[in-house]
């Protein structure tokens, strides 16, 4: 089914093989397909490419380090400023921040839970936006009238303060970060998800599970839901890099992730209130990081939709 | 368009209850006493002051006389910390800085990013369209708390130009940071949202039709093509209200202008929840409000809704 969907999307303009090439090559999978139309767009590779590194620095950077992140060098302390910047001699690569800590290691924590915010808030977000407009768009009715009036109510609340009001109210922990970022962004996600079951439960396969005798709750699930993982692939990922900055505005606010823990948005913060010490490496190194892996998700996001959803072009 | 005013009208009110009473019930969660000290209080004088602020009605009740009071008299309460203070003194202290630069900072991004979304997308494929779309791919990752410490390290340590925060009643030089470090991502999004609708309009037939009767380019953009690309920005500008009155509170923060986000976050620092509260529901409505006049501005630029 997926096959004949890729068939139709491409038109002439966007076949990326040559004049009649589709039917020697016979079978190729959507997914083959998007893959195609993904590694020739450069932008799009590149990304992915940057964005494995980065990834693979969250994961063994704590290895190549030569100091733990929680580790004060106490030889640093009190003259940051003169002695604590960048070098290859006393192991502190990026330098140490305020207290003295290895910055180093501290931003490869710092990626490592922004990663994370952003990779659990969209999927805590796409679970709970594909089943809410999953259910809506396919039973339809009263009862889809009035769940997309509760997402049109809720889309317009301003969910930063909803957010920082929770991780007030919580304990500002990492899990309830996590939570609160995935559940303030599930909206676009379902009203999506919903058009798209649209277009979908009146197709024979929906009909030929209905006249079997299939409940409705498996149908969505097992009939719909897996139909939809194209478009919620791609929306998904451009979710994450939203996670991020989130996440990040309310760390640089001193509002999210709390010490000893910490993350880019909360380096970047503490790098900005040592301005006036002349401290540059600590604003520097978390940012550059920060806006690497930002640029690297937008791309590989856009490189994403592109190759999966071409009718968007 | 009376019916489609009512439906947007109906809309906006259940929202403005529904973050009434989502952040109600989340401060109904909220651990501890707003008078909880160290040194404890005796029973008999925190049952007064409970007395005093309404604490030992049951929620039910306090949510009615909440909004009720917002409703009839637009007041917030009091403050739980600042006991001498309410929560509407502090938003008539800050809220005047917040709005100044917050105006100046939108005012900014229309003027800058319409404009260049529109040369962009006449002169289609030229460095300046490249520049614009640089522009706004690069300010993707530019987000207000990554531009205000840049800013203030080139302008106020380097090149010591402007001061690196602080408001003195508004002067232009303390203006000037804050609503760059404010606007630049509205203006890239908008830049680009008008660039490409720009785009699209141009390809239209009607445009065609317009040049062939021999109208100059200038003509034909402003009086035919202008309208219908202006409709996607228009309706972006909604949730650009709403971004950047979120942005306001790190810009008051970084820049410590006095304004109304920096009261939320040492509310929020504290658990002054009535502040918090006070604060969020405010600018629910403010978006509210906006979100409306904004789909106000579309029905009346729409013909599709007009009619």
């Amino acid at each position: 089914m997926f096959r004949r969907f890729a068939r139709a999307f491409i038109s002439p303009a966007t076949n990326p093989y040559p004049e009649g090439a589709t039917e020697i090559v016979a079978g190729r999978s959507l997914w083959a397909d998007a893959r195609a139309r993904f590694l020739r767009n450069k932008a799009a590779t590149g990304g992915l490419i940057v964005l494995l590194l980065l990834i693979a620095f969250a994961l063994f950077g704590d290895l190549i380090a030569q100091w733990s992140n929680e580790e004060i060098d106490w030889a640093m302390l009190g003259r940051v400023p003169e002695v604590g910047g960048p070098s290859l001699a006393n192991g502190h690569w990026f330098g140490v921040d305020e207290t003295g800590r290895d910055l180093f290691a501290r931003t490869v924590q710092g990626t490592r839970i922004s990663l994370a915010v952003g990779i659990v808030g969209a999927l805590v977000a796409v679970i709970i936006g594909t089943l809410y407009g999953a259910v809506s768009g396919y039973v339809g009715g009263r009862t889809d009238q009035v769940m997309m009036r509760i997402v049109d109510v809720l889309i317009a609340i301003p969910y930063m303060f909803v957010l920082i009001l929770l991780m007030v109210v919580f304990e500002r922990s990492v899990i309830m970060l996590f939570v609160g970022v995935g559940l303030i962004s599930w909206l676009d996600m379902a009203r999506i998800v919903r058009g798209q079951t649209l277009t979908l439960k009146n197709r024979e396969f929906v009909e030929a599970a209905i006249a079997t005798g299939v409940s409705t709750p498996r149908i969505i699930l097992r009939h719909i839901v897996p139909n939809l993982l194209g478009i919620v692939a791609v929306y998904a990922t451009l979710l994450v890099p939203s996670m991020i900055l989130f996440e990040s505005f309310i760390s640089f606010l001193g509002l999210g992730v709390q010490e000893p823990s910490t993350s880019l948005g909360a380096l970047i913060n503490g790098g900005a209130q040592n301005l006036r010490n002349e401290t540059p490496w600590m604003l520097g190194f978390p940012l550059f990081f920060f806006c690497t892996l930002l640029f690297a998700l937008f791309f590989v996001g856009d490189g994403l939709r592109d190759a999966l959803d071409p009718k968007d072009r | 368009m009376t019916a489609y005013i009512l439906r947007r009208i109906a809309i906006a009110i259940p929202t403005i209850l529904t973050l009434i009473v989502l952040s109600f019930v989340l401060m109904e969660f909220a651990p501890g006493s707003p008078f909880d000290s160290e040194r404890g209080i005796p029973p008999a004088v925190l049952a007064n002051l409970e007395a005093k602020y309404g604490l030992d009605r049951p929620a039910i009740e306090r949510l009615g006389i909440y909004i009720w009071n917002i409703v009839t008299q637009f007041d917030f309460g009091p403050s739980f910390t600042y006991r001498d203070r309410t929560v509407n003194d502090i938003i008539a202290q800050g809220f005047p800085v917040t709005l100044t630069y917050g105006i100046w900072s939108g005012l900014a991004a229309i003027a800058v990013g319409v404009p260049l979304g529109i040369v962009a997308a006449i002169r289609h494929n030229t460095w300046i369209d490249y520049l614009a779309v640089g522009f706004s791919i690069g300010a993707q990752v530019l987000p207000n708390f990554v531009m205000a410490p840049i800013l203030v390290l080139v302008f106020t340590l380097w090149l010591g130009w402007l001061p690196g925060g602080g408001w003195q009643g508004g002067q232009w030089n303390y203006l000037v940071l804050p609503v760059i470090a404010l606007s630049t991502s509205f203006m890239a999004s908008i830049a680009r949202l008008t660039r490409s609708s720009m785009l699209e309009v141009l390809n239209a037939p009607f445009i065609r039709t317009a040049q062939a009767k021999g109208l100059p380019m200038r003509r034909v953009i402003l009086r035919h093509a202008l309208k219908p690309a202006m409709l996607p920005v228009i309706s972006y500008l909604g949730p650009t209200f709403a971004f950047l009155l979120t942005g306001s509170v790190l810009i008051d923060v970084f820049f410590s202008t006095g304004g109304i986000g920096q009261f939320f976050v040492a509310a929020a620092l504290g658990r002054d929840y009535s502040v918090i509260m006070g604060v969020t529901v405010l600018y629910g409505i403010i978006v509210v409000a906006l979100n409306l006049v904004v789909d106000l501005a579309y029905a009346w630029i729409d013909p599709k809704i007009r009619l």
